[in-house]
C-alpha cells in the first residue's frame, strides 16, 4: 500500500489553467461579450438616431424587460432540465382570463388578477406533473399545451365576445391597487422634477405641455429586474438553487442523495408559468385590452435568450444573469435595427446566427468543464 | 456449501456486527435472485463481496441499501431488526452507498456535489441561504485529508478523474456519518493508478472505524484491502473467508463455480 498520509503530489500532466480559460467556463461570459458587442455596434451605426436619448433608452429597455421576464422563468426551468414551449400560449391565455374575469364577469380587477395567477401557475404545475409522471420529454408535453392553451384562448374570446380582442380592461384597472403593480410607473415625481429642471425633454404643446416625455419607470422594468435578481439569488445562493442544478445535472444521482427532484421540477414549471402571467398582466395593463394572439413565438424567444446567456439545453448548467443579458441583447438589437433604419426582417437573420453561435460556444464550454474530448 | 472447504461463515468475531443480514431471499416473480444470503459487516473492517456477473451482488446490495425489500430473511442494524422502506431509511440508519457511475454530477462544482441534499444554511427565513464559506472550507479540508488537491472548491467534478470522483463520493458519505459504506464496483472502470488511489481511500476510511462493503469481481483488488471475503454464486453465499485463509486462485475458483475455470486456468498457465 502506498503512503497515503502525504498530500497527493501535483500531477505534472495537468496544465495550469489560465485566467482566460477560467473566465471562459463562466456561463454568463457569452452574454457579457454579446452585450458589449451589441452596444458598441449600435453606438457606431445608430448613435445619432435618438436610440441613446432618454426616450430611446426607455424604448429598448421596455422591450428588453419583456424578454427578461419570461427568460428568467425559462432559464431556471432549463437548468432544472426541462423546457416549456407553452409560455407564449400561456401569455395569451392569461391575458384573456384577466379580461374575461374583469370585463365579462364583472369581477374587480385585483380579484381577476389573483384568479388568473392561481389558474396559470396551476396549469404550469400540471404540465410539470404530466412530464414527471409520464416520463415523456417536456418538449412534447408542453407542445401539446401550446396548442391546447392557444386554442382555448381563441375559443374563449369568441365565445364571450364574438371577436378575438376584449377591450375595456384599462377602465376596470383604473385606481385598482393590484393593477398598478403591473401597469403603473415608479419615480414619476423624480422625472417630473427633472423635467422642471430642464434636464430631460418635456412636451412643449398639447394638453400634456410641461410634463416630461418619459414620465416614470414602468413596473414592467421593475418586475424584470426584480425577477432577475430573485432568480439569480435563488439559483446561486440557496439550497433550493443547488437542487435546481442537481435535478438538471443528473436526476438519478440527485435522487440518491435525497434531492426531491419531482418537487423541484414541478415548482420550476410553475415559476415559468408565473413569469408568463406577469408578462401577460403588464401587457394587458399597458394596452388596456387582451387579444387572443398575444405572446406568439414568445416561448422560442425566451429559450433563445437563455441559450445566448450560456445555459445548456440539456440542463444542469446556466446562469440567470446570462439569461437577463441575453434578453438585453435581444431587445437592443430588435429596437436598434429599427433606429438604424435597417430592414426589420434582418432581425430574424441576426437571431438565427447568434443562436447558432451561442449553441456552438456553449457546447465547446461544456467540453472544457467536463474534460471530455 | 460442502463441509470439506476451508471457508467458513464469519469466525471468531472482533466486536458485534453493525449490519447483519441473515438468510436473505429475494424473488422477482419466478426468478429467484437471492436464495438465502447471509452477510455481516463490523466496524473498521473491509468485507469484500465477490461474485461473477449475475451472481446476485447487485440485488443483494440494493436490498441492503433499501432499494429492494427482501422477500424473506432478517436484517439487523446494531442488533435491532429493521425494515427499510426507501434508500432514505438506509441512509438515516448510517448505511451509505456509492454507485459507480451515479456518484457525482460532473457539471457541478466539488462543493456543490459534496453538500448536495444536505446543504448548510445560514440566515433567517425568507433570506436563508447557503453558507458557502463554511461549505467550501469543510470540502477543502476533507479533500486534502483524502489526498485530493483541488484548484479551488468551485472546480467542476467533470475535471476530476474517475478515481477522484469515487474518492469525493466516499469522503462525502463518511463526512455525513456513514457507519457502513457500500461501494459498488468502485474500481471496475478505473486504471491501475486510480484503482490504487481508491483502495488507499478504502483503507483510510476503514481506519476511521467505518465498515466497508466492497463489491467487486476483481479478486486482486479485493485481496489488496479486504479483511474478509464472501463469495456469491447463483444467489447463494458460498462462504466467508478471513484474510490469510484464502488466496486468489481459490477465490477465483469459487466465483466461477469451480471446475471449468480451474481447467481453463491450467491451460492458460495461471494468467487469469
Amino acid at each position: 500500500m502506498t503512503d497515503v498520509s502525504a498530500p497527493a503530489p501535483r500531477d505534472e500532466r495537468v496544465k495550469d489553467v489560465s485566467a482566460l480559460h477560467r473566465m471562459l467556463v463562466r456561463p454568463e461570459l457569452g452574454g457579457i461579450c454579446g452585450t458589449i458587442l451589441v452596444f458598441a455596434l449600435f453606438f457606431s451605426i445608430a448613435g445619432d438616431s435618438g436610440m441613446f436619448s432618454l426616450q430611446g433608452v426607455m424604448n429598448w429597455t421596455t422591450v428588453s424587460a419583456q424578454f427578461m421576464i419570461i427568460a428568467v422563468g425559462a432559464c431556471l426551468l432549463m437548468i432544472a432540465g426541462e423546457f416549456d414551449l407553452s409560455v407564449g400560449s400561456m401569455i395569451g391565455f392569461a391575458g384573456m382570463l384577466m379580461a374575461v374575469f374583469s370585463v365579462q364577469l364583472g369581477l374587480p380587477m385585483w380579484a381577476s388578477l389573483v384568479f388568473t395567477f392561481a389558474i396559470c401557475t396551476a396549469i404550469g404545475g400540471l404540465n410539470g406533473w404530466l412530464v414527471i409522471k409520464t416520463g415523456l420529454p417536456s418538449f412534447i408535453v408542453t407542445l401539446a399545451s401550446l396548442y391546447i392553451l392557444r386554442g382555448a384562448t381563441i375559443w374563449g374570446a369568441i365565445y364571450f365576445t364574438r371577436q378575438t380582442i376584449i377591450s375595456g380592461v384599462g377602465e376596470k384597472a383604473q385606481g385598482d391597487w393590484l393593477a398598478w403593480l403591473f401597469g403603473g410607473k415608479i419615480l414619476t415625481g423624480a422625472f417630473r422634477w427633472m423635467g422642471e429642471q430642464g434636464w430631460i425633454e418635456v412636451f412643449t404643446r398639447g394638453n400634456r405641455a410641461g410634463q416630461p416625455v418619459v414620465d416614470g419607470i414602468p413596473m414592467l422594468v421593475v418586475w424584470a429586474l426584480g425577477l432577475a435578481v430573485f432568480g439569480h439569488w435563488l439559483l446561486t445562493r440557496t439550497k433550493f438553487g443547488n437542487w435546481i442544478y442537481a435535478s438538471g445535472g443528473d436526476r438519478q444521482a440527485a435522487r440518491y442523495v435525497g434531492v426531491p427532484v419531482t418537487r423541484v421540477k414541478i415548482l420550476m414549471f410553475m415559476f415559468a408559468a408565473f413569469c408568463a402571467t406577469v408578462f401577460a398582466a403588464c401587457q394587458v395593463m399597458e394596452f388596456g385590452s387582451a387579444a387572443a394572439d398575444r405572446g406568439l413565438l414568445k416561448e422560442f424567444e425566451a429559450i433563445i435568450c437563455v441559450v445566448i446567456g450560456g445555459a445548456l439545453l440539456t440542463g444542469g448548467y446556466g446562469s440567470v444573469i446570462g439569461a437577463a443579458l441575453g434578453a438585453v441583447i435581444f431587445g437592443v438589437v430588435q429596437q436598434g435595427l429599427f433606429f438604424a433604419n435597417a430592414e426589420s426582417s434582418l432581425f430574424r437573420v441576426f437571431l438565427g446566427v447568434i443562436l447558432l453561435v451561442a449553441v456552438i460556444m456553449n457546447t465547446y464550454i461544456r467540453r472544457i468543464i467536463t474534460g471530455e474530448r | 456449501m460442502s463441509a470439506d472447504t476451508t471457508y467458513h461463515h464469519g469466525g471468531p468475531a472482533t466486536g458485534a456486527p453493525i449490519v447483519e443480514m441473515k438468510n436473505i431471499k429475494k424473488h422477482f416473480g419466478h426468478v429467484i435472485a437471492l436464495n438465502g444470503v447471509s452477510f455481516d459487516i463490523r466496524a473498521g473492517e473491509c468485507h469484500c463481496l465477490l461474485g461473477d456477473n449475475g451472481a446476485g451482488k447487485s440485488t443483494f446490495i440494493k436490498t441492503m441499501s433499501g432499494v429492494h425489500k427482501p422477500s424473506d430473511g432478517e436484517m439487523r442494524v446494531e442488533g435491532k431488526v429493521v425494515r427499510f422502506e426507501s434508500p432514505r431509511d438506509a441512509m438515516n440508519a448510517g448505511i451509505a452507498t456509492v454507485y459507480q457511475d451515479l456518484a457525482m454530477i460532473p457539471l457541478m462544482s466539488v462543493v456543490r456535489n459534496f453538500w448536495m441534499g444536505r446543504e448548510p444554511e445560514k440566515g433567517i427565513f425568507p433570506f436563508r441561504q447557503l453558507d458557502m464559506a463554511a461549505a467550501s472550507q469543510v470540502t477543502m479540508e476533507e479533500m486534502s485529508k483524502m489526498g485530493i488537491n483541488l484548484r479551488g472548491p468551485d472546480q467542476a467534478v467533470g475535471t476530476l478523474s474517475g478515481g477522484e470522483r469515487q474518492t469525493v463520493a466516499i469522503a462525502r458519505a463518511v463526512y455525513f456519518g456513514a457507519k457502513v459504506l457500500i461501494l459498488d464496483e468502485p474500481t471496475s472502470a478505473l486504471g491501475v493508478r486510480q484503482t490504487s488511489n481508491v483502495l488507499a481511500t478504502i483503507d483510510k476510511v476503514r481506519k476511521q472505524g467505518v465498515g466497508v462493503v466492497f463489491i467487486s469481481h476483481n479478486v486482486r483488488h479485493a485481496l489488496a484491502v479486504g479483511d474478509r471475503f464472501t463469495v456469491l454464486n447463483r444467489g447463494q453465499t458460498l462462504g466467508t473467508a478471513r484474510r490469510g485463509e484464502v488466496d486468489a486462485a481459490e477465490l477465483q475458483d469459487l466465483m466461477a463455480g469451480g471446475r471449468e475455470l480451474a481447467e481453463l486456468e491450467g491451460s492458460l498457465g495461471g494468467t487469469i
